[in-house]
C-alpha cells in the first residue's frame, strides 16, 4: 500500500546509519591476533557452484596418506565415496578402498573384537582408539576429528565485512583457513618464544600450532598433472574436507535454484492477485467524493 | 471472535454442524468477514509471517525429533545423522536452524512496528501483555534448541545462561544444580531441555490463539492510530488482508531460502560444528544474534546481580510500555519527537547487538554502558515525560480521510502527514 | 469500454486460478520431503549388505538364528529324519503347496535357511515345538514343518526364504550381492 510506504524505510535508513555509527565510530581497531587467510576461489563457491571431482580424490589421497595418520573422520563412511555430488568414485572403487583399511567388528563367537577388512557400509577407522591413545602417542596432542573440520573453523572478518559476506554468498571461510594453516608455517618472528612442542604458523590464533608442518612441496604424488605444491595441496584437502563436512552441497544449491525459481514467480503472482483483488478499494468512487469533515462525527 | 460474520450454513450438513459446533461460522467471522482496518501497510504483515514461521518451526521441529537423539554421546553425531543420511535431513535441519534466526527477525519487526504506531495503547494492553510473553516464551525455547546439537557452543550457552541464575542470593546455586540435575550441564540436562524444547512451542501455539483472539476483539491498530468510525474505513480480513499477508510471507520466503540455501551456515557460529567439550572453554563464547542486546546489556553491567537484574528488566519492561508511554496519541507519525527518540532507541538496540558480538573490552565495554542506558533511560525516562510535554501534530478525522489525503491522484494538496 | 468490462473478469479469473494452482504446486513439493524423510536413510540401507555366516559349528538337528536386515534369519542343520519327513510330506494338499526341493538348494538338503517371522502378523516362531517337527508360533499357534511350510494354524504362507548362496560347503552368504 502506498499510504505510509516513504516513511517507515526511511527510519529504518537512518537507523542503519546511527547504528554503523555506533558500532563503527572511535573504537580503536582491535589487533587481530592472527593474520587473515586469504580468500580462495573455489569451484564450490557462489550460487552454482559444486565440488570438483577430480581436486576432492586428489584431497582424499592427502587425506589417507598423510592426515589420516593422526586425524579420524568419523562421520565419514567408504559408501559416501561413491555418493553423487562427491569425490565420483565408483561402487567398486570405493568397496576397494574399504577394504584396504582395517576395522575393528566384533566381538565374535569367543567374545573377542577382531580386525578385518572394511566394508562399503563401515565408516573411515579412527587412527587411535581413544583420546587418551593419541595423547600419550603424541606428546599430549590431540589432533580433532575431520569431519566436520571445515566448518568448525572459521575467521573473524568483522564489520563490515561480514555483512558484505551475506550479499557474497561467502561461506568458504573454512576451507580458507584450513588451506592458510598448511601454507602458512613460517620461522618466528625474532623474540617470538615458542611453547615445547609448538610450531611458528602465521595464520594460526596465538601462532603456536601443535601440529607439525603436514606437507611439503612433492610429499604426494599427483598423476594426474596437478602440480605438486605445498599450495595446490592445502587447497585439494581443504576441499575434501570441505565435502566432508557438507556432503549435500550440491543437491542443497539444485535444489536451491528451483525453490527461488519457484518463490520468485509465485511472489509474483501473488502480488498481481493482491492488486486486482485490491484495485477496487483504491478506486472507489464513494470514497473518493468530497465531503465535510463533519461527515466523520458521531 | 463473533459479531462480524454473515455465515449463513447452505449445505444440510453444515447446517446440521452449525448448530451442534459452530466452527465453521467461528473461522468466517475470524479469517473472513473479520474487518481490518484499510490503510494497514505492509509492517502489518508480520503478524502473519510469524504464524507461518510458527507453523514450518513445529513441523520441521516433529520431523527432526524422529531422527534425533538427546544423549550426550550421540546428540552431535545424530544431528550429523540428518545432514548426511536421512532424506532431505539437510533440508529440514538448514530449514529449522535458520528458521529460528528468521522468527527473531519477524518478531523484532512485529515488536519495532507495535512501537512506532502505539500498538500497545489502550485498549489493546493484554493484546500486547500477551505478546511480550509470546517473545519470552520464544527466547527459552530458542536457547534450549541451541543446546541439542550439543556443540561446543551448545555446551557452553546452556552453561553460561543457566549460570545467570547463581546470581541470585541464597537460593541461586540449588537453582541452578536443579535446572543442570547434576553438577554440571550434561545428559539430564540436554534430556530435559529436549523435552521442553518439544512442549513450549505447542505452548506458544496456545498462546497465539489468546493473542489472535485478544486482537480480534478490541480490533487492529493502524499506521494514524485512529480507530475505524465508518465501514468505509475496514476492509473484509479475506480476501485483502490474507493476500497482501501472502505476497509478503512470499518475499519473506524468499530471503528465507536464500539463507537455507545458500548461505546456511552464515547465521551459525562455526564452533558448534565441534562437539561438546566439558573440559574446554571456546575461546570467543558469544550467543546466537537474536540475544545479543540483551547479553550486551548483562556484560556493560560490572555487578553480577545487577546484570542479571538489568538483563531481565530490559526484556520485562516491555509489557509496562502501555502505562511508560504517557501519551494519548498512538501513532508517531504524529508525534514527530517520540519519532525520533524511537528511531535512536531502534538504532540502539542494534547497536548493543554489535557490541555483544565483540570482547567486552576498553571502548566496547563503555559505549555498551551508554547505549543501555539509553535504553533503560528512554522506556522509563523519556518515554512518561515526553507524553506529557510533546506537541503532536493533529490526527485526521478518520483513516478514509487519512486515506483521501495522501491517496488523492488529483495531486497532494494537503502534505503528507509526520512525513 | 463494453470490452474491456467484459474481458477483464476472464483476464481476473485466470491470474487467481493461476495463483492458486502454482500454490497448491508449491505445497505439493513442500510436503515431499516431510513424506520422503521417513523412508530408510543412507546408512540403514548400506548397513543391509550381505551377512556371512559360517555353518561348521551347527550341529545336526540344531537350529541357529543370525541377522540380516534386522531379521531374524533361522538356519536349521537338518537331520536325515527332518529331511524325509519334509520330502515325503503331501506338499500338494497343503496350504501353501511347495516341495521341500524348491525351498533348500541343490546339493545342500540338510541346511534349511529361513526368515524367521511367521506369515501370519510378524512374530518369531520357537523351534523344536509344535506337532511337525519345526516352529510353532507362540501368538497365534501356527506350525511350520522341517521345511518351514505352514500345516497348522491362521498363518497364510510358509516361512519365506532369504536370498542366500554358498560361498563353500560350510559358509553361506545371505542377502542380495552387492552391486560391486
Amino acid at each position: 500500500m502506498k499510504f505510509h510506504r516513504m516513511k517507515f524505510p526511511r527510519g529504518i535508513l537512518a537507523l542503519a546509519v546511527a547504528a554503523a555509527l555506533t558500532a563503527f565510530g572511535s573504537f580503536a581497531v582491535r589487533a587481530q591476533e592472527a593474520d587473515a587467510p586469504p580468500r580462495l576461489s573455489w569451484s564450490f563457491a557462489g550460487p552454482f557452484g559444486i565440488y570438483d571431482p577430480a581436486q576432492l580424490q586428489r584431497g582424499f589421497k592427502i587425506y589417507r596418506e598423510v592426515c589420516s595418520n593422526c586425524h579420524s573422520l568419523k562421520l565419514v563412511s567408504f559408501r559416501n565415496l561413491a555418493d553423487p555430488g562427491g569425490p565420483g568414485f565408483t561402487e567398486a572403487q570405493a568397496a576397494a578402498i574399504a577394504a584396504s583399511f582395517q576395522v575393528t567388528a566384533g566381538p565374535n563367537d569367543q567374545g573377542q573384537m577382531y580386525q578385518r577388512p572394511g566394508q562399503i557400509a563401515d565408516y573411515f577407522p579412527p587412527p587411535f582408539p581413544n583420546e587418551q591413545a593419541a595423547r600419550a602417542a603424541l606428546g599430549g596432542k590431540l589432533p580433532p576429528d575431520m569431519s566436520t573440520l571445515a566448518k568448525a573453523r572459521s575467521y573473524e572478518w568483522g564489520f563490515p565485512w561480514f555483512i558484505l559476506d551475506a550479499f557474497r554468498m561467502y561461506q568458504e571461510d573454512g576451507p580458507d583457513y584450513i588451506h592458510a594453516i598448511i601454507t602458512g608455517y613460517t620461522d618466528p618472528p625474532p623474540g617470538f618464544v615458542l611453547p615445547p612442542g609448538g610450531q611458528y604458523n602465521k595464520y594460526f590464533p596465538g601462532h603456536a600450532i601443535g601440529m607439525p608442518k603436514p606437507l611439503s612441496d612433492g610429499q604426494v604424488q599427483y598423476t594426474d598433472g596437478t602440480p605438486m605444491t605445498v599450495d595446490q595441496y592445502g587447497r585439494d584437502v581443504a576441499a575434501f574436507l570441505m565435502w566432508a563436512a557438507e556432503p549435500t552441497l550440491d543437491a542443497r544449491k539444485r535444489l536451491g535454484f528451483q525453490v527461488m525459481i519457484f518463490l520468485i514467480v509465485f511472489t509474483g503472482l501473488l502480488y498481481f492477485t493482491k492488486k486486482r483483488v485490491w484495485h477496487d478499494v483504491l478506486h472507489d468512487a464513494e470514497l473518493q467524493r468530497p465531503r465535510a469533515p463533519t461527515e466523520y462525527q458521531h | 471472535m463473533s459479531g462480524y460474520s454473515t455465515y449463513k450454513p447452505q449445505s444440510p450438513f453444515m447446517q446440521w454442524l452449525e448448530r451442534r459446533l459452530p466452527i465453521a461460522s467461528l473461522i468466517h467471522s475470524s479469517f473472513i468477514a473479520y474487518p481490518t482496518p484499510r490503510n494497514l501497510n505492509y509492517w502489518w504483515t508480520f503478524g502473519g509471517i510469524l504464524t507461518f514461521m510458527l507453523g514450518v518451526q513445529i513441523v520441521t521441529g516433529v520431523v527432526l525429533a524422529m531422527h534425533y537423539t538427546p544423549q550426550v554421546d550421540f546428540a552431535f553425531d545424530s544431528v550429523e545423522s540428518i545432514m548426511r543420511d536421512v532424506n532431505y535431513g539437510w533440508l529440514l535441519r538448514y530449514i529449522h536452524a535458520n528458521g529460528a534466526s528468521f522468527f527473531f527477525l519477524a518478531v523484532y519487526i512485529h515488536i519495532a512496528r507495535g512501537m512506532y504506531y502505539g500498538s500497545y495503547k489502550e485498549p489493546r494492553e493484554v493484546l500486547w501483555i500477551l505478546g511480550v510473553i509470546l517473545y519470552l516464551l520464544m527466547v527459552v525455547t530458542g536457547f534450549m534448541g541451541y543446546v541439542l546439537p550439543w556443540g561446543q557452543m551448545s555446551f557452553w550457552a546452556a552453561t553460561v545462561i543457566t549460570n545467570l541464575f547463581s546470581a541470585l542470593p541464597g537460593i541461586g546455586d540449588p537453582i541452578v544444580t536443579w535446572l543442570w540435575g547434576g553438577y554440571a550441564v550434561g545428559n539430564p540436562t540436554l534430556n530435559r531441555f529436549y523435552s521442553l524444547h518439544y512442549l513450549l512451542p505447542f505452548i506458544i501455539a496456545g498462546v497465539v490463539v489468546l493473542h489472535i483472539w485478544a486482537l480480534h476483539v478490541v480490533g487492529q491498530n493502524n499506521p494514524t492510530g485512529v480507530e475505524p468510525k465508518t465501514e468505509k474505513d475496514t476492509v473484509a480480513f479475506t480476501p485483502y488482508a490474507t493476500v497482501k499477508d501472502a505476497f509478503f510471507i512470499g518475499l519473506f520466503c524468499i530471503l528465507f531460502a536464500y539463507f537455507i540455501f545458500y548461505i546456511p551456515n552464515y547465521l551459525q557460529h562455526s564452533d558448534n560444528y565441534i562437539p561438546a567439550n566439558p573440559g574446554q572453554t571456546p575461546t570467543h563464547i558469544v550467543p546466537e544474534w537474536y540475544y545479543l542486546p540483551f547479553y550486551a546489556i548483562l556484560r556493560a553491567i560490572p555487578n553480577k546481580l545487577a546484570g542479571v537484574i538489568a538483563l531481565g528488566l530490559a526484556i520485562i519492561s516491555l509489557a509496562f510500555l502501555p502505562w511508560l508511554d504517557t501519551s494519548r496519541v498512538r501513532s508517531a507519525n504524529y508525534r514527530p519527537a517520540y519519532r525520533v527518540f524511537l528511531l535512536v532507541f531502534f538504532a540502539a538496540v542494534i547497536g548493543l547487538g554489535y557490541l555483544g558480538s565483540q570482547e567486552p573490552t576498553g571502548g566496547y565495554v563503555i559505549a555498551a554502558r551508554i547505549l543501555t542506558l539509553y535504553y533503560f533511560g528512554f522506556l522509563y525516562v523519556i518515554l512518561p515525560l515526553l507524553g506529557l510535554f510533546e506537541t503532536t501534530k493533529p490526527l485526521p478525522n478518520s483513516i478514509s480521510e487519512s486515506v483521501l489525503r495522501e491517496g488523492s491522484p488529483a495531486g497532494a494538496s494537503a502534505p503528507a502527514s509526520g512525513a | 469500454m463494453t470490452a474491456a468490462a467484459t474481458a477483464e473478469p476472464t483476464r481476473r479469473d485466470f491470474l487467481y486460478i493461476a495463483t492458486a494452482a502454482v500454490g497448491s504446486v508449491g505445497a505439493a513439493a513442500a510436503l515431499s520431503p516431510l513424506v520422503s524423510q521417513m523412508n530408510p536413510d543412507a546408512s540403514t540401507i548400506a548397513a543391509g549388505a550381505p551377512v556371512d555366516v559360517d555353518l561348521g559349528s551347527i550341529q545336526p538337528g540344531q537350529i541357529i538364528q543370525v541377522f540380516w536386515r534386522s531379521k531374524p534369519i533361522f538356519i536349521f542343520n537338518r537331520t536325515p529324519k527332518d529331511i524325509k519327513l519334509a520330502q515325503d510330506a503331501d506338499w500338494q494338499s497343503l496350504r501353501d503347496p511347495q516341495p521341500d526341493s524348491a525351498r533348500v538348494k541343490q546339493g545342500h538338503e540338510q541346511w534349511l535357511v529361513v526368515i524367521g517371522i511367521c506369515t501370519h502378523l510378524g512374530c518369531i516362531p520357537l523351534p523344536h515345538q509344535g506337532g511337525f517337527d519345526g516352529w510353532f508360533c507362540p501368538c497365534h499357534g501356527s506350525q511350520y514343518d522341517s521345511s518351514g511350510r505352514i500345516r497348522q494354524g491362521p498363518a497364510p504362507l510358509n516361512l519365506q526364504l532369504p536370498p542366500y548362496e554358498f560361498l563353500s560347503a560350510s559358509r553361506i552368504r545371505i542377502g542380495e550381492n552387492s552391486q560391486a
